[in-house]
């Protein structure tokens, strides 16, 4: 069994959102692509009414040992995926570190109580401060407005994953993706998932 | 290639608990698998349905659970392996009938497998299910991790054909919806034949008749049963032990807890103190096992969810055992080491574990934490539960909870569980009053519509799903029409169990594999009992609340059905109606007299507050373009257009 090629073991990733913004599929993906390398991967995501306009999160344990439970300790995340911004924040306050790498897209999704005027939403510069003192190691990446030029906003979870690929943090690239890919989507989806990854890595290398 | 297919024993996929159930189910050759859909489990039959025609498999999504189980049961007795899936409260409602099956037996392998919600996550009650297994006097098995949750279900047909029993297997949130690796074994000819045999002598287990009596008889058999569960349960490879001889703390767990339990003792590096019972067989427990194991250390932890089942099992056999296995510290759930009520996680345990050894353990530097604290409490404000973009369920309780303002009398409206569940909250406009069981709604609505005699003379209004109409309303609904209810019936109609994934119900001309089936109409059922039947589109605002004012000066049952697809239907799912855009000309934002109105009261989280602008934006990557929000700005701001094709 693989025992190289993560940092720690088992390594943990969580992948936050709201619901309806694909943070199940890739959790998936990204499962499948370590598990075809022969990693133990355990996955433990909320769906159900919780998706219903909630906080949305997926752990993931990438082992070369054995099968570890779906639910990540407290303090113990070494990569933070978030599809929102303030959803990074919500994760790092449980499960953060000083160590964990923070890769968060920027664009807010209101919650209802905001939108009534009931509650603030943090402005940009607060988010980035905030995660900055929980963790040295953060990303903000413009990944829905950038999917929305490829065509469909539901592509900035791919766009985190080619991020996320761009880190080296996790032993994988672009044909691994590809692999996965054309295994569980149809054919035609494959070039414009491969154009987003493409441009979440080029993201990435381009802010660090 | 996908695991459903695949018949090379000894390849590893990356599985759902629910699939690896599947596959355990497909490696023992079941031949007919049943169920209602229910959060976590319905996962177990879509996939299924997927292998249906490969396998030979009939797959159905039934009418409620009760009729699920005597359907697997039909196949059972025909000498067919059956499966049935539910959800934890799925195994109230298939109670009654389980009482009677455990009295008459099983002929060929049959499982029953429920997933519990610890927690609550997709649920509005915690229930337990594993102490049906003990009330109905059935065996219990509990899978710890995702090849066990395949190994497992293949096992257990093979135990239910040995103890001609049917089996319970419990899985919960975090193993079904959870994914691990599981190694795949082989699939088995898909050939298979069905006879009902009845000709045989009463009481004959393979020919007789199957019924329940003589009771005094077969309840002493059903018994037998149990005790030779014990018996096998004890050489069980599913009940593992991991840690040193004598450990200082044996923790007692199953299920995902198992995961949680080992994780603990990894993070407090205590290894060499603590030793983990991973039990799988639950119900009876194998009570040498549990002696010799409760003689290994003077301390034990239970670890389980929801309520402590294993904790009381294995005190009654301690207290039988105590010339034996001594005097032992028991921790648990009824000494308070382990919350009561709630989800499990690594933490809950390292903490009960830490406190009991004596370990000082802190998943965080107190000031890092702090800062955390701080910045959870003043810069992520909450998401509420809300109804999506473009549901319909929005549009009826706004229709509904106006209505029942206009007409100014206190009406209220009763519910049940479902998405429009959320109709209490601020997104259903606080409209639903009382929430329980599927279809308690009507029935509830049924009581109150006869309390005139008390004084009582508020509208009653009631609303349920479709799916659920069939599953449990219509009892109730001819209930409130015999006895002469004064009640609204609102079905809000999807086109679909939207909540669990939009599987088909008895309404939709599918079945679960895709096949056209006679599909049943509603209103023909409501109209067949006498009640009368109109229809509305919760989307035309002024034509359902003006159906829905003329209705509560009507008397009886009265059956309004309101008919939009779900938004995340197949169907609709990503195309938009309309384009929908706030006329900021027109919009006057703060100066209006509406006092946001829009972003205020109607909630739709497509449809937000600009600050510095002070008026009101569509979001366009969020909104579904329903158009329903253009009907409900007093001035005219929201515009809608046909959206291009």
């Amino acid at each position: 069994m693989k025992n190289s090629g993560i940092g720690n073991d088992p390594f943990n990733v969580i992948i936050t959102g709201v619901g309806g913004q694909g943070n199940v599929l890739a959790s998936r993906m990204l499962g499948n692509i370590l598990s075809d390398q022969g990693y133990f991967v355990t996955i433990g995501e909320t769906f159900g009414v919780s998706q219903r306009g909630g906080s949305v999160m997926s752990h993931l344990r990438i082992s070369g040992s054995s099968a570890w439970s779906p639910q990540i300790p407290r303090g113990q995340a070494d990569i933070v995926v978030a599809l929102e911004p303030i959803e990074a924040i919500r994760v790092m306050a449980y499960y953060g570190n000083e160590r964990a790498t923070v890769l968060s897209n920027t664009r807010p999704i209101y919650p209802v109580g905001v939108i009534a005027g009931e509650m603030e939403y943090p402005d940009p510069g607060s988010i980035r401060e905030a995660l900055g003192r929980l963790t040295g190691r953060v990303v903000l990446i413009d990944a829905t407005d950038e999917a929305m030029k490829l065509g469909n906003p539901i592509l900035g979870n791919v766009i985190m994953l080619g991020a996320v690929a761009a880190t080296g943090l996790l032993p994988f690239d672009r044909d691994d993706f590809k692999t996965v890919i054309a295994r569980s989507m149809p054919a035609d989806r494959l070039e414009i998932n491969l154009a987003a990854y493409d441009r979440g890595r080029e993201m990435l290398l381009e802010t660090t | 290639m996908s695991y459903l297919f695949d018949t090379k024993s000894g390849t590893r996929y990356l599985m759902m608990g629910n699939d690896a159930i599947v596959r355990g189910a497909l490696e023992a050759g079941v031949g007919v698998a049943s169920a209602y859909p229910g959060t976590p489990s319905s996962e177990i039959i879509e996939q299924l349905s997927r292998a249906s025609r490969e396998r030979n498999i009939y797959v159905e999504w039934s009418v409620n659970e009760k009729v699920a189980v005597e359907v697997a049961f039909a196949a059972s007795i025909a000498g067919l392996r059956s499966i049935c899936a539910m959800k934890q409260n799925g195994v109230n409602v298939a109670s009654d009938f389980l009482l009677h099956v455990a009295l008459s037996g099983t002929r060929g392998g049959m499982v029953l497998v429920h997933c519990d919600d610890p927690g609550a996550l997709s649920s509005i009650n915690e229930g337990e299910s594993r102490h049906f297994a003990r009330m109905l006097e059935l065996p219990l098995l509990e899978p710890g991790d995702f090849q066990e949750a395949k190994d497992m279900t293949a096992w257990a047909f093979g135990l239910s054909e040995e103890l001609r029993s049917l089996v319970m297997m419990r899985s919960v949130t975090r193993l079904s919806h959870a994914s691990g690796n599981v190694t795949i074994g082989d699939l088995p000819p898909t050939d298979k034949k069905a006879v009902f045999r009845y000709d045989g002598p009463l009481g004959d287990p393979d020919t007789g008749p199957v019924v329940t009596m003589p009771v005094p008889k077969n309840h002493v058999l059903l018994q037998n049963k149990l005790k030779k569960a014990r018996e096998l349960f004890e050489k069980s490879p599913f009940n593992t032990y991991t840690g040193p001889e004598k450990p200082e703390l044996l923790i007692i767990t199953s299920s995902a807890c198992n995961l949680y339990s080992l994780e603990a003792v990894r993070l407090l590096n205590a290894g060499g103190r603590v030793g983990v019972l991973k039990l799988g067989t639950t119900w009876p427990l194998p009570p040498e096992l549990i002696k010799k194991s409760l003689s290994r250390a003077d301390k034990i932890l239970f670890v389980e969810e929801v309520l402590p089942f294993t904790e009381e099992n294995v005190k009654i056999l301690a207290a039988e055992m105590a010339a034996e296995v001594g005097i032992i510290k028991f921790y648990g759930k009824n000494d308070g080491t382990i919350p009561m009520t709630g989800e499990m996680n690594p933490d809950i345990v390292v903490d009960a574990c830490a406190k009991i050894l004596g370990i000082t353990y802190s998943p965080m530097p107190a000031d890092y934490e702090a800062a955390a604290q701080e910045m959870l409490k003043t810069l992520s404000p909450v998401r509420d539960l809300t109804f999506c973009p473009g549901c319909p369920h929005r549009a009826s309780f706004w229709n509904i909870h106006n209505a029942l303002a206009i007409d100014n009398r206190h009406g209220f409206t009763c519910g049940d569980i479902g998405c429009y569940t959320l109709g209490f909250l601020p997104c259903g406009f606080n409209t639903m009053k009382t929430s329980h069981s599927m279809g308690s709604g009507i029935g509830i609505a049924s009581g109150f519509g006869k309390l005139k005699q008390f004084g009582m003379d508020q509208p009653i209004v009631t609303v349920c799903g479709d799916s659920t109409f069939f599953h449990a309303a219509i009892p109730a609904l001819v209930n409130a029409v015999h006895n002469k209810s004064d009640v609204i019936f609102i079905l809000l109609d999807n086109s679909g169990t939207a909540m669990t994934g939009f599987q088909p119900h008895p309404g939709t001309p599918l079945d679960a594999t895709g096949h056209e089936l006679p599909d049943i109409d509603p209103a023909a059922v409501c109209r067949s009992l006498g009640a009368t039947v109109e229809y509305a589109d919760p989307f035309d605002i002024d034509g359902t609340q003006t159906a829905l004012l003329r209705l509560m000066e009507e008397g009886g049952a009265r059956v309004l059905i309101m008919k939009q697809m779900c938004a995340l239907s197949p169907a609709k799912k990503g195309k938009k109606k309309f384009e929908v855009r706030v006329d900021e000309n027109v919009c006057i934002g703060e100066n209006c007299g509406c006092n946001r109105f829009c972003t205020r009261i109607f909630r739709c989280p497509g449809l937000v507050w600009d600050p510095e602008r002070g008026v009101a934006v569509v979001d366009e990557v969020i909104c579904a373009g329903c158009g329903v929000c253009a009907s409900i700005c007093p001035s005219g701001a929201i515009r809608k257009t046909e959206a291009r094709a």
